[in-house]
């Protein structure tokens, strides 16, 4: 699985011309994911993209892998067919919040409670782009849409909150304009054993463009987002002195300075990856009010799908032989 | 045909049994009466003793559907010969009628001076009321056109089970329950069975409860003395089926389902290749994934419970991606939730076999009955010009084969391959053969095989098969996806010239498995005629049945029963040229016919039935007799 000489970033982009529009987030996603292939020294023939239909289910087209362009939000199903075949390969989806959560939101839930050995890229723009521009099911209540022209009325998924309730054990976050977060995240999740999911925020600037311009935008980033560090106090801002502490009285999450009514960083809530009662909370914030958690929110080891297949190595003589023998169990009879 | 009358010979325990070539026997009571496990050890024992067999169970899709009502009738019927059969019967020679529904649901079948065994003590007021009759008709001389053998069964396995000493009070309760097995005894006795076979069952399935064992024991053997040792009348004689002269080989029971899950182990077996099985719970496809289950890893065999049909068909085709033969069994309404699915398997053109175990639609229709009603969906179901193969499964034996040939033509052909079976085919059972696997041709294929010049869509100049090679291969990296694909380099094209090509090789690519089939010939008469009766699937057994008695008459009818739905066998159409009339026996309302008639241009004629019911032999014969007559 590993290269004995590794290949550089650009070795894992394929010769076929990329149709994302200008601009679009897509590009920074794909640029983390070769640069994490890269850096693991993977052998793109053992690499296999399997994607959905929409913008960001074309990813496969660009990669220099084993690429699955499927059908609309069958992906994680074709790519878990992939996996009992043979759980070598090293899989990832790439889907967008339509693909997953919408027509594919059932595949989806089951991927992740199976624990699918596969890297799962949910590349969330809240709009439906290749079909041009309608609401999706991530798009925030209001947004008007050529199908709700008096804004949406659904309240939307959350997509990290809907992975941590289909049982996921390893749920992260990254956001299109921070790339080094994003390229950690995305590397983390390729470590992981089972199956890891994450949404990426990625704006789409054709029909949707700026929806997350209030976390997102390079200017807001060090106030907006809350970078998380496993082990560490969960501190944001420019200056380094906001923080998230845990209420004991309202069994909830509060933004706190340091240095203000007493507040010390020792008193801020420290993360804990593998504590999936921190990361819900962190998943359900709400960031008109909270800084948007990015990275790893939870990540808790165990067995995935592959470990618990009963996978017996294809010798066929001695297969036939067990077939005949299946054929004479039971009850068998000569005739003469 | 049964010649059972009624000699009166004198009924014996000892004396010489009276010889029957065949007898066709039902079994009919509440579906909560045991009535399959009894019928299916009866003909276990009808075959372990030497007769062919032929069953055919019929229950209500109602796990526990109401007591004694009509509708809730399950009812197991077969046929056991000293020849080779090929249907479980139309009109019955004894009917064992477990209460006063099953007697009004099938008397109608059993023929005159046929056998009738009822449970007196079933026969009571509110049973009589709910199967809707207004007087007891074991007493009120309705039944005299028949033999009637009417002992209170109930009560028989009671006093049986209360004479077995350390019975406690709680199983003794339970112990009507084994009414079936005293049924089952006193049938075994009468025609000269054997109950070894049925004793070891229940030592095995009872072992962990000694109580119900010693109960179900008792129960069978008190039915098969009360048989020996009680006078029976004159009229109701004890009979003997000689055995079969069948082929001499080891023989097992195997059912529709059970033939093809072998069938595609053996298939994948013979390339080398690992199978993997991807379904859904449905009726009545669900049986084939329990005995994959079972047999599981054990056999090499990767099972996957998907989420939902669409997941089951997905995961079939990323299996298949990945280099393992990837198949999926369903019924209609699931075949219908995979379609978008099998058209990317097409534009991705991988190796897929999808089992449609058919049963009464539309819709949710009639989930335990049988159809033949997914023809029209599995030819031409699909958005787009979506071409696949097509197989139908003629007999429960047969499956064997038709699955077989399904998994090599999808890895031949790199194609989707319909298997079409259905519900009658899937549960009924008859003596097998159990083949030669040392026999069967082996040829590996390697899925990992780079052909000189690779490029995704290049073609064998035979088969205009595209190469697999699957991820994990070395310098052969590619994409594939459901967006049309440039000939030969397999990238994205929305080019027209191209989609016309493309669109021409995928048909040419599937008319093209015409050539490699064997040419059609009739199962029975002529090549040339004044009738050609033509069936697919499991109409087999009674247009057999039917023909042949046409032919006994002396009329130039012949039997062609296809395997090769689509593409058809190259000679089919001027096979049925040779014709005046071509008559197609189909349970739906003309589905084979209008390709028959679309792609010949003859007009061939529908004989149709969708009860739910298989047709009868009389069904067909007179048909023809008809239409000869026309003539």
């Amino acid at each position: 699985m590993t290269l004995q000489t590794p290949l550089k970033p650009k070795d894992y982009a394929s010769d076929q011309e990329v149709r994302w529009c200008p601009g679009c987030g897509n590009y920074s996603v794909i640029k983390a994911v070769q640069k994490v292939l890269a850096d693991a020294a993977c052998d793109p023939a053992d690499t296999v993209f399997v994607s959905g239909i929409g913008c960001s289910s074309r990813f496969p087209y660009y990669m220099e892998t084993y690429g699955f362009h499927t059908i609309h939000g069958r992906a994680a199903a074709v790519a878990t067919g992939v996996k009992l075949a043979n759980p070598k390969l090293d899989v990832w989806v790439v889907s967008g919040d339509g693909d997953s959560l919408a027509i594919g939101g059932n595949h989806l839930l089951h991927m992740l409670r199976r624990n699918v050995d596969l890297t799962y890229l949910l590349l969330n723009n809240e709009i439906y782009g290749l079909t041009k521009g309608q609401a999706s099911p991530t798009s925030k209540v209001g947004l008007k849409t050529p199908t709700s022209p008096r804004g949406t009325l659904d309240e939307p998924v959350n997509p990290l909150r809907f992975a941590i309730g289909a049982g996921a054990r390893f749920v992260a976050r990254g956001v299109d304009t921070t790339q080094g977060m994003l390229l950690e995240t995305v590397k983390r999740a390729h470590a992981y054993h089972g199956a890891a999911f994450v949404e990426v925020l990625q704006n789409c600037l054709v029909f949707n463009d700026g929806s997350f311009d209030d976390v997102a935008e390079k200017s807001v980033i060090a106030d907006r987002q809350l970078q998380l560090v496993n082990g560490q106090p969960m501190i944001f801002g420019r200056d380094r002195n906001r923080g998230i502490r845990f209420n004991a009285q309202t069994v909830g999450l509060e933004v706190v300075t340091i240095g203000e009514n007493g507040v010390a960083e020792a008193d801020l809530l420290v993360h804990d990856e593998n504590n999936r009662t921190i990361a819900t909370m962190l998943a359900d914030l709400d960031t008109s009010v909270f800084p948007l958690p990015v990275g790893v929110l939870y990540a808790h080891p165990e067995a995935s799908f592959a470990d618990k297949l009963e996978v017996v190595e294809h010798d066929a003589p001695t297969l036939l032989q067990r077939l005949d023998k299946a054929l004479r169990s039971g009850n068998t009879w000569h005739v003469a | 045909m049964t010649v059972q009358g009624n000699a009166a010979a004198p009924s014996s325990a000892t004396g010489a049994r009276r010889t029957v070539e065949s007898a066709v026997i039902r079994f009919a009571g509440d579906s909560g009466d045991g009535i399959q496990v009894t019928g299916s050890q009866f003909g276990l024992e009808a075959a372990i003793g030497g007769s062919d067999i032929a069953t055919f169970p019929d229950y209500p899709s109602e796990i526990r559907a109401p007591q004694g009502s009509v509708a809730g009738v399950s009812s197991f019927q077969l046929q056991l010969a000293g020849h080779d059969i090929h249907t479980p019967g139309d009109r019955l020679d004894a009917l064992v009628a477990f209460n006063p529904a099953a007697l009004k649901a099938a008397l109608k079948d059993l023929k005159k001076d046929g056998l009738l065994i009822a449970d007196a003590g079933a026969f009571n007021t509110r049973n009589l009321q709910k199967a809707g009759y207004s007087a007891n008709p074991l007493e009120d001389g309705s039944l005299e056109a028949y033999r009637v053998l009417a002992p209170d069964i109930s009560k028989l396995t009671m006093n049986t089970v209360e004479a077995i000493p350390d019975i406690d009070s709680t199983s003794k309760k339970e112990a009507l329950r084994a009414k079936n097995m005293w049924a089952l005894g006193l049938v075994l006795w009468l025609y000269g069975r054997d109950r070894k076979t049925t004793s070891d069952w229940i030592e095995k399935k009872f072992k962990k409860n000694e109580q119900v064992l010693k109960i179900n024991q008792a129960a069978l053997n008190a039915g098969f003395a009360y048989g020996e040792t009680v006078g029976l009348p004159s009229t109701i004689e004890p009979v003997a089926v000689p055995p079969a002269r069948l082929p001499s080989g080891d023989y097992r029971s195997v059912t529709g389902a059970d033939a093809i899950v072998f069938g595609l182990i053996a298939g994948c077996e013979q390339l080398g290749l690992d199978p993997v099985y991807c379904s859904y719970p449905i009726t009545p496809a669900s049986t084939m994934l329990h005995l994959l289950a079972k047999l599981g890893g054990d056999q090499g065999v990767r099972i996957f419970q998907a989420e939902d049909e669409i997941a089951a068909a997905c995961a079939a085709i990323g299996a298949s991606y990945a280099g393992a033969v990837g198949i999926t069994g369903t019924s209609g309404p699931g075949m219908a939730l995979k379609t978008e699915a099998l058209g990317l398997a097409v534009a991705a053109e991988l190796p897929l076999v999808v089992i449609n175990v058919q049963r009464g639609g539309p819709s949710t229709g009639l989930p335990t009955k049988t159809e033949q009603s997914d023809l029209y969906q599995a030819v031409m179901g699909r958005n787009g010009d979506t071409p696949l193969a097509v197989l139908s499964v003629s007999s429960p034996s047969d499956g064997f084969e038709v699955a077989r040939e399904a998994v090599l033509m999808a890895v031949d052909y790199m194609t989707p391959v319909v298997i079409l079976t259905d519900g009658y085919l899937a549960n009924a059972s008859e003596p097998w053969r159990i083949p030669d696997l040392s026999a069967l041709e082996r040829r590996t294929v390697d899925a990992h095989a780079v052909p000189e010049n690779f490029a995704p869509y290049m073609r064998d100049p035979e088969t205009l098969s595209r190469p697999w090679v699957v991820p994990g291969t070395q310098g052969t990296i590619h994409r594939l996806g459901g967006l049309e694909r440039k000939d030969v380099s397999g990238e994205v094209s929305y080019d027209p010239a191209n989609h016309q090509k493309m669109t021409d090789l995928r048909r040419d690519k599937i008319l093209g498995i015409a050539r490699a089939v064997p040419a059609q010939t009739p199962v029975l008469g002529e090549e040339a005629g004044d009738v050609a009766v033509i069936g697919w699937g499991s109409t087999y057994g009674t247009i057999y049945d039917a023909v042949t008695e046409l032919r006994a008459e002396g009329l130039k009818v012949s039997h062609i029963h296809l395997r090769h739905i689509w593409p058809m066998p190259a000679n089919l159409g001027d096979l049925l040229k040779g014709f005046k009339r071509v008559l197609v026996p189909e349970m739906n309302t003309g589905q084979l016919v209008t390709l028959l008639r679309a792609e010949y241009l003859i007009p061939a004629e529908p004989l149709n039935k969708v009860s739910g019911r298989p047709f009868t032999v009389d069904e067909i014969a007179d048909a023809v007799r008809a239409m000869i007559a026309e003539a």
